[in-house]
C-alpha cells in the first residue's frame, strides 16, 4: 500500500468521524471542536491532491475564520442549560426520506461511473517552465480568466460585513 | 488515488451535513452542518481539478470558500438579533411570524 492511499484513509476516516461528532454531540462547544478536526482533514485531503494553496487557505479561513467566528457565538448562547435539552428535532420520517433518496441519487451516479457524465479527457499537465507552482497557477487563471467574479466576490464580502454587522448591532431603542 | 475515492468521501460528507442539518434543533449546529456541506462540495472540485489537471475548479474552491465566510458571518449575524428578540437558539421554537 502506499504512502498516499494510507494517508487518503487515515484523513477519511478523520473527516467522517468528525463530522458524525460534530452533528451528534450535545454540547455545541464539542460540536465547534469536532468541526475543526473535520476542516483539518479536509485541508490534507487537499496537500494529497496538489492543492497546496487551498489547503493553506482551508486552515487560515476556515479553522482560523470561521470556526472563531462559531465559537464566539457560542459564548452568547447558556451552554451549560442548552445541554440539557433534546437534541434532536422530531421529524424523523422527513431525515429518513431524504437521506435516502440523497444516498440513492449519489449512488447511482457512481455506480454508473464516468458513464453517466460527459467528461473532458485528462489532458496533459501545463508545460513546466512558464507557470509552475499550484499558487501562481492559480493567481494567474484567477487574475485573467475570473477577474469580474473576483470583484463580485469581493463586493459580496462587503455586503456581507455591513450585514452582520447591522444584524448585530444592539438596537438604542430596544429593551 | 482514483478518483472515485474522492467522490465517495464527498459523497458521504454531504449526506453527514444534511442529516444535521435535517435533525439538530439547535441553529448553531444547523450552521455549522452547512459548512460541511460546502466542504463536501470543495473536495469534489478539487478531486476534479487534480483528475483533469485543470486548475479552474480550484479557483471555484476560493469563491466557494468566500461564500462560506460570508454565509457564516450573515448567519450568525442574525442568530445574534434573533437571540436578542427571543430566548432560544432552537429551530422549532422560532415561529413568531406565525400567530
Amino acid at each position: 500500500m502506499q504512502l498516499d492511499s494510507i494517508l487518503f484513509y487515515l484523513f477519511a476516516v478523520q473527516i467522517l468521524f468528525s463530522a458524525l461528532m460534530t452533528i451528534t454531540r450535545r454540547n455545541i462547544v464539542y460540536s465547534a471542536i469536532w468541526l475543526i478536526s473535520t476542516l483539518v482533514g479536509v485541508a490534507g485531503i487537499y496537500l494529497l491532491q496538489g492543492a497546496e494553496f487551498l489547503a493553506g487557505v482551508q486552515i487560515i479561513l476556515y479553522i482560523g475564520g470561521i470556526t472563531v467566528l462559531f465559537l464566539f457565538v457560542i459564548m452568547l448562547v447558556p451552554v451549560s442549560e442548552e445541554s440539557k435539552q433534546r437534541r434532536f428535532s422530531s421529524q424523523l420520517w422527513v431525515v429518513l426520506i431524504v437521506t435516502v433518496l440523497l444516498t440513492g441519487e449519489l449512488g447511482y451516479f457512481l455506480w454508473q461511473g464516468a458513464d453517466s457524465f460527459q467528461m473532458g479527457e485528462p489532458t496533459p499537465p501545463a508545460e513546466i517552465g512558464t507557470v509552475t507552482t499550484n499558487s501562481e497557477q492559480i493567481g494567474q487563471v484567477l487574475f485573467s480568466e475570473y477577474l469580474l467574479p473576483f470583484e463580485l466576490a469581493s463586493i459580496l464580502l462587503l455586503v456581507a460585513m455591513i450585514g452582520a454587522v447591522v444584524m448585530a448591532k444592539a438596537r438604542p431603542g430596544a429593551e | 488515488m482514483p478518483v472515485t475515492h474522492y467522490l465517495v468521501l464527498s459523497m458521504a460528507l454531504l449526506i453527514i451535513g444534511t442529516v444535521g442539518v435535517l435533525t439538530r434543533r439547535n441553529i448553531i449546529v444547523i450552521l455549522m452542518s452547512i459548512e460541511l456541506i460546502l466542504n463536501a462540495v470543495n473536495i469534489n472540485l478539487v478531486a476534479f481539478s487534480d483528475y483533469l489537471q485543470n486548475i479552474n475548479g480550484q479557483v471555484f474552491t476560493i469563491f466557494v470558500i468566500t461564500d462560506a465566510a460570508a454565509e457564516a458571518a450573515v448567519g450568525l449575524g442574525i442568530l445574534i438579533a434573533l437571540f436578542r428578540n427571543k430566548e432560544t437558539v432552537h429551530a422549532d421554537e422560532i415561529d413568531i411570524l406565525r400567530w
